[in-house]
């Protein structure tokens, strides 16, 4: 079976902005509390894109500011 | 089998630079956050005096005097830019007649910043197909002319700059082994300049509107741009049986480091194979991918025989890939 869509998120993003998994959780804001900048949040976007398979339009991407925005928006858009 | 080869290349960047701590206090940015999301430090910037065909003609003598030829063998001018010296005649025209090209053809391409690629293979198909023996390829602009420095998205980024390269057939195995080209239309509102065409004539309101300058998304820019990186390259090198490790440099349109970086790790490809000058020289558009190609060979850092990746993607969206055996 494939691993939950949290778990998947948690390692996208641990790649992408080099953080621990114990650092996530899902209030963390991207931004502010994980250390990324707005080129940073784009990468991340496409990397849950062709992970998730999905299309995620810039306005959609501009809302989804936590762990928790990104996990949610996946679950409901798969 | 003949192949257009690269029997010269030369570069021209306008003397006055700008750098990041000029730009902060024309719009609200800072040093630090233009380098952390571009990694650009400085570009050149034309004077007044200098309009694309100027910059294009010094590019294009040096390429020409390193190629030791003359004026008069040129056959075709295929001239890359996206700012051309007025809407007509062509660029191209005007390099012509201050070359003293007398018996060349030319013709301006517009790709935006792909426009190195396009000419490199338009300018090999002819000589390919035996039309031609000399052909000038040229990438020039100035893009300052149509940068909006209230708008801190695109000021950081845009810059003027020409390169060029003399391509004449060879047998020897080198020169551009093949060179494919894309383009979507559907993209087209992600990076553009509004008015100046037939669409939007240049009148009081567009001009008082800001929309003589380019215009950018640039967050579905940097999207777009390294995925199409990754796949020209790709399905390029597949096609003619290579490897990202065959390559001995790769030399991507300097748009941005952080596209650059993350495209070439898609490739799969170690930062050190790869010519990066956009810290100094900006996005110079349809120049950047010659003005890059020139700065590596000044520096020695191509040998013959080496396998060369050039990659470029540009407003339309137009992008496109060329492999060239040195």
């Amino acid at each position: 079976m494939a691993k939950p869509v949290e778990e998947r998120v948690k390692e996208i993003i641990c790649e992408q902005l080099g953080v621990e998994e114990d650092d996530i959780d899902p209030g963390k804001k991207f931004i502010e509390d994980l250390g990324a900048d707005s080129l940073d949040t784009v990468e991340l976007v496409m990397a849950f894109e062709e992970e998730f398979d999905l299309e995620i339009p810039d306005e959609d991407a501009e809302k989804i500011v936590t762990v928790g925005d990104a996990i949610q928006y996946i679950k409901d858009n798969q | 089998m003949t192949r257009a080869k690269i029997v010269g290349v030369g570069a021209y960047a306008p003397k006055h630079i700008l750098t990041n701590a000029e730009l902060a206090k024309l719009v609200e940015t800072t040093d630090e956050w233009i380098v952390q999301r571009t990694g650009i430090r400085e570009r050149h910037v034309a004077d007044d005096s200098e309009a694309t065909s100027d910059l294009a003609v010094r590019a294009a003598q040096q390429a020409l005097e390193r190629a030791n030829l003359g004026p008069e063998e040129v056959d075709f001018i295929v001239v890359g830019t996206t700012t051309p010296d007025m809407v007509f005649p062509t660029t191209a025209n005007f390099v012509q007649h201050k070359l003293g090209a007398r018996r060349a053809g030319s013709v301006d391409v517009l790709a935006a910043c792909t426009g190195s690629i396009y000419s490199l293979s338009i300018g090999s198909q002819y000589i390919q197909s035996g039309k031609y023996r000399t052909v000038l390829c040229i990438g020039a602009e100035t893009l300052s002319r149509i940068t909006d420095f209230t708008d801190r998205g695109t000021c950081v980024l845009l810059a003027d700059g020409a390169g060029a390269v003399v391509l004449q057939a060879a047998e020897d195995g080198a020169g551009v082994l093949d060179a494919d080209l894309y383009s979507d239309g559907k993209y087209w509102e992600y990076l553009y300049q509004p008015a100046g065409g037939s669409r939007h004539p240049a009148t009081a309101e567009t001009v008082a509107g800001r929309l003589h300058y380019a215009k950018m998304k640039g967050n579905e820019v940097f999207k777009v741009a390294v995925r199409m990186f990754g796949d020209c390259a790709a399905t390029i090198l597949e096609r003619n049986g290579f490897r990202a490790a065959d390559l001995d440099l790769f030399i991507p349109h300097q748009a941005n480091l952080r596209i650059i970086e993350a495209a070439v790790k898609r490739l799969g490809l170690p930062m050190e194979r790869v010519l990066v000058n956009v810290d100094r020289y900006g996005n110079t558009g349809a120049a950047s991918v010659y003005v890059a190609l020139e700065e590596a060979w000044a520096l020695g850092r191509i040998a013959p025989g080496d396998l060369l990746l050039l990659a470029a993607f540009g407003g339309g969206f137009t992008w496109g890939a060329a492999l060239v055996r040195w």
